[in-house]
């Protein structure tokens, strides 16, 4: 399987704080891989690093060939990187259409009519599930509405890597379901997604390779079965 | 030797300057770097308290510094108000900086304003024995009007230092600016200790206006000359580094010095701000930046 | 259908604004709303940067002067006329606007508004120093003696401030509905949403920086013939800066009607208050109206119109 992302030897510290330490990665094209790791362990940092949010002390990343190491993240989400945040950002004073339409517009580079636009944003909408709320103000929205919009947003600078940061965190078990079964519908489409997440259930049922970090480090990349049966795993997580 | 001795003399000038200058910086190095809040009403609050000190100089002939020191406890109350305003208004709502920014600049405007409207635009200046006299060291002469406020200012954060590192509130506010949560975890209220750091950036106004008002006669819009250079200092010395505040507004002081005494008084102001947007565009962490 | 009709409102205040300077003969009147013109210009400006890209400017005073001193230099110098004047106030303070904002907008908000304040200082600073510009003692500028068209000079500046103005809200509504503003409105947002949706934020706020400032150097490139005598102090003041935020901020800084009402509303208490008060009043008046509307209606008149309006139909 050829690479879509890879990243060496990456490593960022706030002030005396190590937050990664020498990450290597590699993400396949079209995979499914889950991310896990306690709080504090560095996986949202990564991402940061990934989408240029923050700049990394050493290391280098490349996605499909090129390198991205500290591009203007708007040239990150051009090439075709998209992701959500784990606590909701949305464009507070534009609908939830307008909001995906910024991204339609600015990351995918659509040149269309704004009516195509809107069209474009209604089908992704009518996708994940939140037809009925095109017009409402995401402050309207209820919890798990607002993470199907960062979802939608995410998608519509249509990504070849989706990266999906705790989007599932305090959802119901059905909610859950729902929002796995779209997942997979994504992934069939031949997006690569990284999934982080807390909810073992849904790493576990999604991912097709699991990689754990602790305390900045990666401790563990394998097939989710193995990985879990990991005793480094298994101490980082339940601590001594 | 006519140059070295203006030489010296400036650089000694600068220095006095520099300590003065800390003084005035400090609250906008505390409340900015410890609370993220920035209070741009400051330099305005550093001339309320000069005409604090006035008022109780002129009337009861009480020594202007000791006024300046008896006004930080009102001053420091007057802070804890304006926390508590600021924080109920904007603060709780989140997201909210720029027009708490806002805010704080309406209240500088009002400051100035209100003082204009009660005083005029008439200078003020206080009386104190020593303020005349001055003394000579070889080669330059140290008048007391700048000697004392140095003096004071360098007290001051020397005080002020002692209070962040060995107390457990000084603690707990250096807590607060890196994380709310460690400072819970200590057992205190954020919003208190917040309110408590807001009152001292306030009290040191009180003291700063007192050493202002030795320095030169002042009336209203005075702050304005003040923001570019106390902003200027906050960022440089690395925004929260008491230590820094020092040596930042010494430099500065120098800086000021030297060009007004080989090129134009006038342009001093000018040196600040080249001074400001050099670090931000270099160095935005300041030069001694955590 | 919205575009024409807004269309044919501008050509409609520009062509009744001209035929004013036909049948009103009282010099008053233009000379007192040439400065309510200015302030829609400032405000409309000021809230291109501060409304829709959400980066506070306390120096408006200083792109203002910047573009009064340029063209005072320019008349006193070569006798420019007034398009040109307009044309360099407008560049030289885009130049500045570009400068700051690429100097600043990469750190976080404030900074940028406390270099613009300082800014404003060592404009002054600059300009007292300066000889050519008359220093702190000031220029005197004479108006040109021949007039075409319009029976005074004073006529004509009110004219061209009619048609500056228009043009300005004009640009502010197209910014506000193009995909420039709604990029500038995803700023204002959340930056860093933004940026990881495709916005180039940094490339936006420079130009809704450099914008806002021509804009304002523009309003300011009439003023040496309006005021015949500059001086550093009174052109480069605080209390403009105030002003032309709390005008946008009153009024509601969401579009670009909300600097428009503003600055009408505030500028004519003004003008009643300094000459039936006292212009110390007159500014406490401000500041108290700008600490009240930012405490309390955040939105400003047009926020608490819409909430009035929502009511009701609810």
């Amino acid at each position: 399987m050829a690479s879509l992302l890879e990243v060496h030897d990456l490593t960022k510290s706030f002030g005396g704080f190590s937050a990664l330490n020498h990450i290597d990665l590699v993400v396949h094209r079209g995979e499914r891989l889950g991310l896990i790791g306690p709080n504090g362990s560095g996986k949202t940092t990564l991402i940061n690093c990934i989408t240029g949010v923050l700049r990394p002390d050493r290391g280098r990343i490349y996605f499909d060939g090129e390198e991205i190491t500290s591009l203007a993240s708007f040239r990150i989400a051009r090439a075709g990187i998209a992701r959500s945040f784990q606590i909701p950002r949305p464009f507070r004073s534009m609908t939830v259409l307008e909001n995906l339409c910024i991204p339609l517009r600015f990351a995918a580079a659509v040149k269309m009519r704004s009516t195509e636009l809107e069209a474009a944003a209604r089908e992704i909408l009518e996708l994940i599930g939140l037809g009925d709320k095109a017009t409402a103000s995401p402050l309207d929205l209820t919890q798990i509405e607002m993470r199907k919009m960062e979802l939608s947003r995410a998608l519509a600078s249509r990504p070849r890597l989706l990266i999906l940061d705790e989007v599932m965190a305090g959802l119901a078990s059905s909610e859950l379901d729902e929002m796995l079964a779209i997942f997979h519908i994504l992934s069939g489409q031949g997006i690569t997604i990284i999934m982080i997440e807390h909810i073992l259930r849904a790493v576990m049922n999604f991912s097709q390779r699991l990689v754990v970090l602790d305390a900045g480090r990666k401790i563990a990349d394998g097939s989710p079965g193995d990985v879990i049966k990991n005793p480094q795993v298994e101490k980082a997580y339940l601590g001594e | 030797m006519l140059t070295l001795d203006l030489f010296v003399n400036a650089i000694v000038a600068g220095i006095l300057l520099g300590g003065f200058l800390a003084a005035v910086s400090l609250g906008i190095s505390i409340v900015f770097g410890y609370l993220d809040i920035v209070n741009i009403a400051h330099p305005a609050f550093v001339v309320l308290g000069s005409y604090a000190v006035y008022i109780l100089n002129s009337t009861f002939g009480i020594d202007p510094l000791l006024a300046g020191i008896a006004m930080a406890a009102p001053f420091y109350l007057l802070g804890i108000l304006i926390y508590r305003f600021y924080y109920a208004f904007f603060e709780r709502h989140g997201a909210e900086s720029l027009r708490g920014l806002v805010f704080f600049f309406g209240i500088l405007f009002l400051v100035e304003v209100g003082l204009n409207i009660t005083y005029g635009v008439d200078y003020r200046m206080v009386n104190a024995f020593y303020l005349g006299k001055s003394i000579e060291i070889g080669l330059v002469g140290i008048p007391y009007r700048l000697l004392i406020p140095f003096v004071a200012g360098v007290a001051m954060i020397f005080i002020v230092y002692l209070y962040l590192s060995k107390t457990f509130y000084g603690m707990a506010i250096q807590g607060v600016a890196q994380d709310s949560l460690a400072a819970r975890l200590m057992g205190a209220d954020p919003i208190k200790i917040k309110s408590v750091a807001f009152g001292m950036g306030m009290a040191t106004a009180s003291v700063a206006g007192a050493l202002l008002i030795m320095i030169s006669p002042i009336e209203p819009s005075m702050g304005r000359e003040y923001i570019g250079r106390v902003f200027a200092i906050a960022v440089l010395g690395g925004m929260g580094s008491v230590v820094g505040t020092l040596v930042a507004a010494v430099l500065l002081g120098i800086a000021e010095s030297l060009t007004s005494t080989f090129y134009s008084p006038s342009m001093a102001p000018a040196v600040s701000f080249g001074i400001l947007l050099l670090v931000l565009a270099i160095r935005p962490s300041g030069i001694f930046g955590r | 259908m919205k575009k024409a009709a807004l269309l044919i409102l501008a050509v409609t205040v520009i062509s009744g604004g001209l035929l004013l300077t036909a049948y009103i003969e009282n010099q008053y009147f233009y000379f007192s709303t040439y400065i309510v013109l200015q302030y829609i210009i400032l405000a409309t400006a000021w809230n291109i940067l501060g409304g829709y890209t959400g980066y506070v400017n306390f120096g408006t005073g200083a792109y203002f002067g910047l573009g009064a001193y340029t063209a005072g230099y320019l008349i006193t110098n070569f006798n420019l006329p007034l398009p040109w004047l307009i044309v360099a106030g407008g560049t030289s303070s885009a130049v500045l606007g570009l400068a700051i904002g690429y100097l600043t907008l990469r750190l976080k908000g404030v900074y940028f508004s406390i270099a613009t304040l300082a800014m404003s200082i060592v404009i002054a600073t600059l300009i007292i120093n300066t000889p050519a510009l008359g220093g702190a003692k000031g220029m005197y500028i004479l108006r040109p003696k021949e007039v075409s068209f319009f029976s005074n000079y004073m006529e004509l500046l009110f004219a061209t401030m009619v048609i500056i103005a228009v043009f300005t809200v004009a640009l502010a509504w197209f910014i506000e509905n193009s995909w420039f503003g709604r990029g500038l409105a995803a700023i204002r947002d959340d930056e860093v949403a933004a940026a990881c949706n495709g916005v180039p934020v940094l490339r936006l706020k420079v130009l809704s920086a450099t914008t806002s400032g021509a804009l304002m150097g523009i309003a300011g490139a009439p003023y040496p013939y309006y005021i015949s005598y500059m001086e550093p102090l009174s052109t480069i003041s605080l209390d403009m800066a105030v002003n032309s935020l709390a005008m946008p901020l009153i009024g509601g800084t969401g579009s670009w009607i909300g600097p428009v009402l503003g600055a009408i509303l505030l500028s004519t208490t003004q003008q009643v208050a300094t000459v039936t008060i006292s212009s110390e009043y007159n500014l406490l008046i401000v500041g108290i109206l700008l600490v009240g509307f930012v405490i309390l209606a955040p939105n400003g008149l047009v926020g608490l119109f819409q909430s009035l309006l929502k009511r009701r139909t609810d």
